[in-house]
């Protein structure tokens, strides 16, 4: 196993690797996303409490739930570079966190136009909304540090030191924002009470939640290998195919 | 030629110098105090003098100040070090880096979040808080500043080799912590309405013990990468 | 001294690689130092002597490649090794807002040391009469003695350091040399870079590591 995973450590096959692995994911995330949204957005029934305008859900929960995880894969990709010092994980945790920081901010959007019909101002401080704020200010302050370092292996070892921080911190800052929120306004409505969704509104959820993960995986994939360009340019690999390129 | 390894005396030989420096550099002390009295006297002057708007908000504009002013005062927690190359050699020591990096972070603590207690009732006086709520304010100040000091190192020792690291560490730290500032804004709260803010402390204090223990090691890491 | 001694490998650099905003300084590079070793990094500006020393003090992380110090990888025993290092960088590591006194006190405890006389280490780089005036007071070449004064008490027997002889006066340099030939002989090493010529130590004595500039 660990020599295995070593053996895709090197830049020039992981680079190959997700190459051939691109168009499948590339395809998959197409076909989910296709078929959840469609279905969520014209077949769908209709909530009895909010009309029309609930399939925002579509996007917003998909969005919602993947900004996480994508926080907590930067985060493992993070400590795997920082700890077994491979550098591909650094590359990775590179490449999801600006994906990561848009998947949030469509979550964000998408919470506050949906606000507007069920609240009818944009913006509450509902705790929801509000830690999905945190975590967008979370993001932007990795990508920051590790915009800031001019030498990218330390900017990707002090960027990732922040994202294992700010991972074992999101739990508190959630747990805190939850709490704060229910103290300060104990009756809003709650949006989304998946246990009483009827299948038909839950399938295409579930399809679309499972598209945007393979979706987050697809863009991770792509930036990585301009990730794994960029830092290897010096290598005799990368000039070969830069000419092989310039070629065609 | 006598040689020992000894936490206490590595703990407090690093402490003191650091208390001999600052009170030689008196200037370190009083900026961020005043600073927190500036920010806390604007405030009345933007919402408007009435004493009810004033004690409602009173909470939240002393602790937020009183955040501002620990991550200011912060910036130049390790700057001077590593500018002179102290910091180097205290990598380089044969005591362990979390030790060292803890006597520094107190003490910048003792300097600068004790005055800051110290001030706070002066301040709670002006901005019209609760009488009761005053035990409250002591408290969560008491218990919530080492954590700002411990959660704000790793931001510093982070951008401590960047040119222009302000702005960003704003960022960097800002959201870590919110936790404190909600715990520690509503027990004063409750304190206000007579209701029970130990279980709020509690928290604050949970979370001091874990970056009292955490925060530390991650300070010693950020610090090897910005000194590579 | 004993030839088994001499010959006893303490710092052993494994194809160690430093590359700096993408170009590469060194590219696996190799050596070993031995105890009794005084060894000269040499090159130009720019060739990465520096990174080099930081790299084998620890202090920065090599792109690819380790440093062994008695066998062990330095990142498996940082403590043994911190205990025996001596780095002095570029930067002195001397407080102005601190006397010489105070900041000779301060290197030392911080090193673990304990119950020592620090007039009479200062009195060994002529500083005696300046123990309580701040460094921040002090002539650069004050200064530098003042961080170099540990060199005179400590049982480190790896000695890294970077141009120690910046600012200090023939006399002054005179003397260092002749500290390392005696800490290389009593079975200690130090790695050096310096742009000044040596007198004391001969051509003989001192071994040096050549790194060029790159282009590439």
């Amino acid at each position: 196993m660990w020599k295995w995973l070593n053996s895709y450590a090197d830049p020039e096959r992981s680079y190959n690797l997700a190459g051939k692995l691109l168009p499948w994911l590339a395809c998959l995330a197409i076909a989910l996303i296709g078929v959840g949204t469609t279905w969520g957005l014209l077949f769908a029934p209709t909530d009895y409490q909010q009309g029309e305008s609930y399939r925002i859900i579509f996007i917003h929960v998909p969005a919602a739930s993947m900004s996480m995880m994508a926080y907590v894969s930067m985060a493992i990709a993070s400590f795997i570079g920082l700890v077994w010092q491979i550098k591909a994980a650094d590359w990775a945790a590179a490449s999801i966190a600006p994906i990561g920081a848009v998947i949030t901010f469509i979550a964000l959007v998408t919470g506050s136009t949906w606000g507007k019909p069920m609240w009818g101002t944009w913006w509450v401080w509902d705790a929801r909304l509000t830690s999905e704020l945190v975590l967008l200010f979370l993001y932007l302050g990795v990508i920051a540090l590790y915009a800031s370092f001019e030498d990218k292996v330390l900017a990707a070892r002090a960027a990732g030191i922040l994202a294992i921080v700010g991972v074992i911190n999101v739990p508190i800052i959630k747990y805190s924002v939850d709490w704060w929120s229910s103290l300060h306004q104990p009756a809003t409505i709650k949006i989304t009470e998946k246990s009483s969704m009827p299948m038909e509104m839950l399938m295409p959820l579930l399809i679309n939640i499972f598209g945007f993960g393979v979706m987050i995986a697809t863009i991770t994939l792509v930036r990585y290998r301009t990730e794994v360009l960029a830092r290897n340019g010096m290598r005799p690999w990368v000039r070969a195919l830069a000419t092989k390129e310039v070629a065609k | 030629m006598n040689r020992g390894i000894s936490y206490t005396r590595a703990f407090t030989t690093l402490f003191m110098r650091d208390i001999k420096i600052a009170i030689r550099h008196r200037g370190d002390i009083f900026n961020p105090l005043l600073f927190f009295i500036m920010v806390v006297t604007l405030f009345p002057l933007g919402v408007g003098p009435e004493p009810q708007v004033l004690s409602r908000v009173a909470p939240g504009i002393i602790w937020v100040a009183a955040l501002l002013a620990s991550m200011l005062s912060l910036e130049r927690l390790f700057k001077a070090d590593y500018n002179d190359g102290t910091l180097e050699q205290m990598l380089l020591s044969p005591q362990p880096l979390p030790l060292l990096v803890l006597a520094k972070v107190l003490a910048h603590w003792v300097l600068t979040g004790v005055p800051l207690i110290l001030v706070a009732p002066l301040l709670a006086v002006l901005l019209n808080l609760e009488s009761n709520s005053y035990g409250a304010l002591m408290a969560t100040l008491a218990l919530g500043t080492p954590v700002l000091s411990l959660l704000g190192a790793i931001g510093v020792a982070l951008t401590v080799g960047l040119r222009k690291g302000g702005v960003l560490l704003s960022l960097l730290i800002l959201p870590l912590y919110i936790p404190v500032l909600i715990f520690a804004t509503s027990a004063i709260d409750a304190s206000g309405m007579n209701l029970p803010y130990t279980p709020h402390l509690a928290i604050i204090g949970a979370i001091l013990a874990g970056s009292l223990i955490l925060a530390p090691i991650a300070i010693g890491a950020s610090l090897r990468v910005s000194t590579n | 001294m004993a030839e088994n001694q001499k010959s006893e490998v303490l710092v052993h650099a494994n194809e160690l690689t430093c590359i700096r905003e993408e170009r590469i300084l060194f590219d696996e590079l190799s050596f070993d130092i031995n105890a009794g070793d005084i060894v000269q990094i040499e090159g130009p500006n720019g060739a990465g002597k520096t990174s080099l020393l930081r790299i084998i003090a620890g202090l920065s992380r090599p792109y690819a490649g380790e440093v062994h110090y008695l066998n062990q990888n330095i990142t498996r025993c940082r403590d043994e090794f911190n205990h025996d290092l001596l780095y002095l960088g570029h930067l002195a590591g001397v407080k102005s807002e601190l006397t010489a006194e105070e900041n000779l006190n301060f290197n030392l405890s911080i090193s673990g040391y304990h119950d020592f006389d620090t007039s009479s280490i200062l009195s060994k780089v002529n500083l005696s009469g300046f123990e309580d005036a701040l460094a921040g007071h002090l002539s650069a070449g004050q200064h530098r003695r003042t961080a170099l004064a540990r060199l005179w008490h400590t049982n480190c027997r790896v000695w890294i350091l970077d141009e120690p002889f910046t600012a200090i006066d023939k006399k002054g340099v005179e003397e260092l040399e002749k500290l390392f030939i005696r800490h290389a002989e009593s079975g200690g090493c130090v790695i050096l870079t310096t742009h000044q010529d040596m007198g004391v130590v001969t051509e003989k004595q001192l071994r040096k590591i050549r790194l060029d500039y790159r282009f590439v």
